[in-house]
């Protein structure tokens, strides 16, 4: 999901960077007011190890592979704040020794993984808590927030390329979001194992860890939510009128027929729904997206309820 | 132990190692960002940068083979995206153009990164009055960088030597070990860092 130089167009690096640099200041100002010395290097230390990480490959299948990317399992052991700036610090460092993600495209890469990422994870593992304020929820709260944080990090990187008109939005958001919500499953499955795996070894880690992420002020959140509803207007907002149109591009190019579309094979009473009740594509891609985010939810209950035995034994 | 495979040839000797880093930095960012403002199509431009580079790759004595294995690494994350461009009217046009743009960013990325040391940005940073804090975090992050790797690594061989047939299930949930057990191992470095740095004063 790391955007290489050449794929943004002025506006829109000049704008990502600058949402991202009000994030980054903003986190930072958090950070260094509530950190103590003792978390300092805590702070590098989990740099360095969301930076190796990523390095491990997870194959799939017919020699393709994933990674990891952390920023929901950070949210969780170190609060938004500081999971801001660990993000920023791992996409800097990609960039300059490894040359994954291009400079210019740094502040969409930041914005994308670090902010959105840890913003909306803080956001449904609030939320989380609220239903169900206990071990369970947090696990449960770990899996939906990595799968939020993906997906919604995924139609970021595909609203940025739409807009510098470098891909077309139909093919960036089928390719992108599709895609990331099934990698954005194995994400969550793998932060909610992993943070299941402290727990059950070092479960003081868990503990102290809610000691350093504390919450913003309401100044700060209130920033926080405006980032994130900038990012949403810029990025996504401009283009969901156009999906029904990006797709028929797609399938133009493609080759396919243009009345094949209009004529589905299988008429599943899912197309239906989405089509006859909402009538406009917006309200059918939102309500695709909270379904998945349902089926997620169900999935991750079921996962935590399988871990929160092994924690307790 | 092969964790220089990251910035290996920074601290080596030549005309272009020597030079000031903040020449550097600044050389590369306005190469960078002239290629990715220029229009579409501007071959001659993009013929030009890229003559300009091989030409400080061979004053660098920078490993030609090196090089071009990092971006055949590389190339595949710009190639994935660039498909995607095909889906339009020009396709062809602007995939090779953005293909372009792209691979001589990341060659310029590439020889910054092996000219020039990671401590020489950190103290540049720190010059030009960046917040004490962030330029600390990232130089534990750096210094701690290969520690990790190292930790990951000999895991990883005790995992493999241990595992005759890896299945997948199998690899999948020994990764998933490894990184919770790399946090741990992790957050208990940190820990020791933070006496060791208190002894030294730090405050």
């Amino acid at each position: 999901m790391h955007i290489p130089d050449g794929f943004l167009d002025t506006k829109t690096a000049i704008a990502t960077a600058t949402i991202s640099t009000v994030g980054i200041s903003f986190a930072f100002r958090h950070l260094k007011k509530s950190i103590t010395p003792q978390e300092v290097p805590l702070v590098g230390l989990a740099a360095a190890f969301v930076f190796v990480s990523q390095m491990l490959n997870f194959p799939i299948a017919a020699g393709t592979s994933g990674h990891f990317m952390g920023a929901g399992l950070l949210t969780v052991l170190l609060g938004p704040s500081a999971a801001i700036i660990v993000m920023s610090s791992v996409l800097v460092v990609q960039c300059f020794l490894f040359s994954d993600g291009g400079l210019t495209a740094l502040g969409a890469n930041i914005f994308n993984m670090a902010i959105a990422g840890s913003l909306v994870s803080y956001g449904v593992l609030k939320g989380i808590e609220l239903i169900n304020p206990n071990a369970k929820g947090k696990l449960i709260g770990t899996a939906v927030a990595s799968w939020s944080a993906t997906v919604v990090a995924s139609i970021l990187c595909a609203g940025e390329l739409a807009w510098s008109n470098s891909v077309s939005w139909g093919a960036a958001f089928t390719a992108m979001a599709n895609i990331h919500m099934i990698i954005g499953i194995a994400e969550g499955a793998i932060a909610t194992i992993v943070l299941a795996g402290i727990w059950r070894a070092r479960p003081e880690i868990i503990e102290r860890a809610k000691s350093v992420s504390t919450i913003p002020p309401l100044g700060t959140k209130i920033i926080y939510i405006l980032l994130i509803a900038i990012g949403i207007f810029l990025f996504f907002t401009p283009f969901i009128s156009e999906l029904p149109d990006g797709l028929e591009k797609v399938a133009s190019t493609l080759g396919f027929d243009q009345n094949a579309l209009s004529k589905p094979l299988i008429q599943s009473p899912f197309s239906e729904y989405q089509f006859s009740i909402f009538g406009s594509s917006a309200l059918a891609t939102i309500s695709a997206g909270l379904i998945g985010l349902i089926i997620v939810y169900i999935l991750s209950t079921i996962l935590a309820r399988m871990l929160i035995s092994k924690i307790r034994s | 132990m092969r964790h220089d495979f990251l910035d290996r040839y920074s601290r080596q000797k030549s005309s272009i190692h020597n030079l000031p880093t903040p020449i550097k930095l600044l050389a590369s960012f306005l190469i960078i960002i002239g290629t990715v403002t220029l229009p579409h199509k501007s071959w001659i431009f993009f013929g030009g940068i890229g003559l300009f580079l091989v030409i400080i790759v061979i004053l660098s004595k920078l490993p030609i083979r090196f090089l071009f294995r990092r971006i055949i690494m590389l190339e595949p994350f710009v190639l994935g995206v660039s498909i995607l461009t095909l889906f339009q009217t020009d396709g062809i046009i602007l995939f090779s153009s953005i293909a372009i743009k792209s691979t001589i960013s990341l060659l310029t990325m590439l020889i910054l990164s092996n000219t020039t040391p990671f401590e020489n940005i950190l103290s540049l940073l720190k010059k030009i009055d960046t917040p004490e804090l962030i330029v600390t975090i990232l130089a534990l992050f750096y210094r701690y960088l290969f520690v990790l790797i190292d930790e990951a690594e000999k895991m990883q061989r005790a995992r493999s030597s241990r595992t005759f047939k890896p299945s997948l299930k199998n690899i999948w949930n020994s990764r998933i070990q490894l990184i919770s057990e790399l946090f741990i191992r992790s957050t208990e470095r940190a820990e020791r860092i933070y006496s060791a740095m208190r002894a030294r004063g730090w405050s």
